[in-house]
């Protein structure tokens, strides 16, 4: 199962006018190519979670320009985009009784595969259920290449 | 007929002969300390002053100061004067850093107390005949008892409402028919508002004095409350430390508080320096004990700031008036009546595990109750990417504060390095309200 995470960064960011559009030209300014993006709001504060094409050196620049940011094991599942994908992924999570702490989307360039951002409590455990029912989870190195 | 004093020939009498009384206590006072209270005798001789030093007022000088912190350092009863055979009263009030200030009194500061503050309800405007309401809270802050007692004495009728269920104080006062309302400022204010929505008229009842205090208010919010309550409101001092509210009145002229001199000697410091200061200048106020026992103090540091006047008052009484409290030469806050330290927070935090804990808190009065909001700069061991993680620490912090700092807030988590600075230093506090003329 080794490596068939991928890396999501995760930024807080308070509710204040132009902070996303700082965490964009931070990466922008460092080639950074963000692939899915994801807002967690609350009335105080926000967190951003990203998938971008080089989480190392997004963190990296992030950190530099003062963000509080860490970096997250994610699963990150490629499925057809079609009817019944998300659902399929969600009923083996529930069969092992593994607990989603989020989950989000997004649709691959050719437009033929979904994919599946996964937050779980037991990231080794998903993986394992996913596998034994055939669902491929992707690494960073594959993610680039979609 | 009105009774103008309650203890007239004390209140009013000649300054030289007050000083002469004063001497005589001060040098009881002084003996009393250095006999009784160990760590008075320790810092007397650190600085090699005996008891026998004390010939005349001015020698008050040559005395070493008391603070907040010698208090918490002989927690809880290192300072008291007296064996716990003779104390019949303990109370206590918040310190720096969790540890409470602990004062104790004998059944004759007690006594002493009590006479004190029904001066005060006299100077007030309040006598024998009236109803006086106590909604200041009842329990280890000295202000429900206090007034209580000082009420009692007078030979009025007390109504102990204590703090809180604010619907129900504007009913007792209405159907009571309550003359003369003790509580702090700002809770007169939250009646008035009460009162208000309920449809009470304040300025049909009976009700005619105010006796607030335990927090500082200007000039404009004594006009408000008079306004709204239909009342003359006073503004009655004290503290625990030195006493509880009592220590000091401000009479009719409502220019200045009198305080009670036969029982207090005050001073104006220099807060850098601790050199006296004369009358009229503006500096640290303390306050030395003449008659105590439980706990007498020596020079207690206030850290109040504001000036002394002997300038003859038409009320008739001879004790010095101070002004109003100018503000702080700590960084204490006083919070809905609540003492609250911003290196309180820090502890907190530490405990919580932030490694390096910046915090600015906002202080505000929002209608009539004050606020306080604590912002917190998150750092990297205590963010989450999940919300419900960090909405748990938000709680855990507000809970663990309300528990220490005895007030509710709000807690805000903000990002890093955002806090106001000034000269790389955060500056911890932002008090919005308008405490001060």
């Amino acid at each position: 199962m080794e490596g068939q995470y991928i890396k999501q960064i995760s930024i807080f960011l308070e509710n204040k006018k132009g902070r996303l559009a700082e965490v964009a030209d931070t990466l922008s300014q460092a080639n950074i190519n963000i692939r899915a993006l994801c807002v967690a709001d609350t009335t105080d504060f926000g967190i951003v979670r990203l998938i971008v094409d080089h989480p190392d050196k997004a963190y990296e620049v992030l950190k530099a320009a003062g963000f509080t940011t860490s970096a997250t094991q994610v699963i990150a599942v490629e499925m057809p985009d079609k009817p019944g994908a998300l659902a399929k992924v969600l009923n083996v999570l529930r069969a092992k009784d593994i607990n989603l702490e989020y989950v989000y989307a997004f649709i691959g360039k050719r437009g033929e595969y979904a994919i599946h951002v996964l937050r779980v409590e037991n990231t080794e455990e998903a993986l394992k259920a996913l596998a034994e029912n055939n669902i491929k989870a992707i690494d960073n190195d594959e993610l680039l290449k979609l | 007929m009105q009774r103008k004093y309650w203890n007239e020939e004390i209140e009013c009498i000649d300054r030289e002969q007050l000083q002469k009384l004063q001497l005589e206590r001060l040098k009881w006072s002084v003996q009393y300390a250095y006999d009784n209270v160990g760590p008075y005798r320790k810092q007397m001789e650190e600085i090699g002053v005996e008891p026998g030093d004390v010939k005349t007022l001015e020698d008050l000088a040559k005395l070493p100061f008391t603070d907040k912190t010698h208090l918490r350092d002989s927690y809880p009863h290192g300072r008291f004067g007296a064996p716990m055979k003779d104390i019949v009263r303990i109370h206590a009030s918040s310190g720096t850093t969790g540890k409470s200030t602990v004062v104790g009194y004998t059944r004759k500061d007690i006594e002493v107390w009590s006479e004190l503050a029904a001066r005060c309800f006299v100077a007030a405007g309040a006598d024998e005949n009236d109803i006086v309401q106590v909604s200041y809270g009842y329990g280890l802050f000295t202000g429900g008892l206090g007034a209580h007692y000082g009420a009692e004495h007078l030979g009025a009728a007390v109504v102990p409402a204590s703090g809180g269920n604010t619907k129900k104080q504007a009913t007792l006062i209405k159907d009571f028919g309550v003359t003369v309302l003790a509580c702090t400022p700002s809770y007169a204010l939250h009646i008035a508002e009460t009162m208000e929505e309920m449809g009470i008229d304040a300025q049909q009842l009976p009700l005619r004095v105010g006796v607030f205090g335990a927090e500082p208010w200007t000039v404009a919010m004594r006009n408000e409350i008079d306004r709204r309550l239909g009342i003359t409101a006073h503004d009655i001092y004290g503290l625990s430390e030195v006493m509880g509210p009592g220590v000091a009145i401000d009479c009719e002229e409502r220019n200045g508080l009198h305080i009670w001199e036969d029982h207090y000697i005050p001073e104006i410091i220099n807060p850098e320096t601790g050199e006296v200061l004369p009358y009229g200048q503006k500096g640290e106020l303390t306050f030395t004990s003449l008659t105590k026992e439980g706990i007498p103090m020596m020079r207690y540091r206030t850290h109040d700031l504001t000036s002394l006047t002997i300038e003859p008052c038409p009320c008739g009484r001879t004790h010095v008036r101070m002004g109003k409290i100018l503000g702080r030469c700590d960084d204490m806050l006083i919070i809905r009546g609540v003492n609250v330290f911003p290196s309180q927070v820090e502890s907190v935090l530490l405990e919580i595990g932030a490694l390096s804990p910046n915090y600015h808190l906002i202080v505000d009065r929002v209608g009539v109750m004050d606020t306080l909001e604590v912002q917190v700069e998150i750092s990297d061991s205590m963010f989450s990417d999940k919300v419900k993680r960090l909405e748990e620490l938000n709680v855990m912090i507000r809970k663990e504060l309300e528990g220490l700092l005895g007030v509710s807030c709000k807690v805000t988590l903000v990002e890093p390095k955002t806090l106001p600075r000034s000269e790389g230093k955060i500056v911890r506090v932002t008090d919005k309200r308008k405490l001060h003329d």
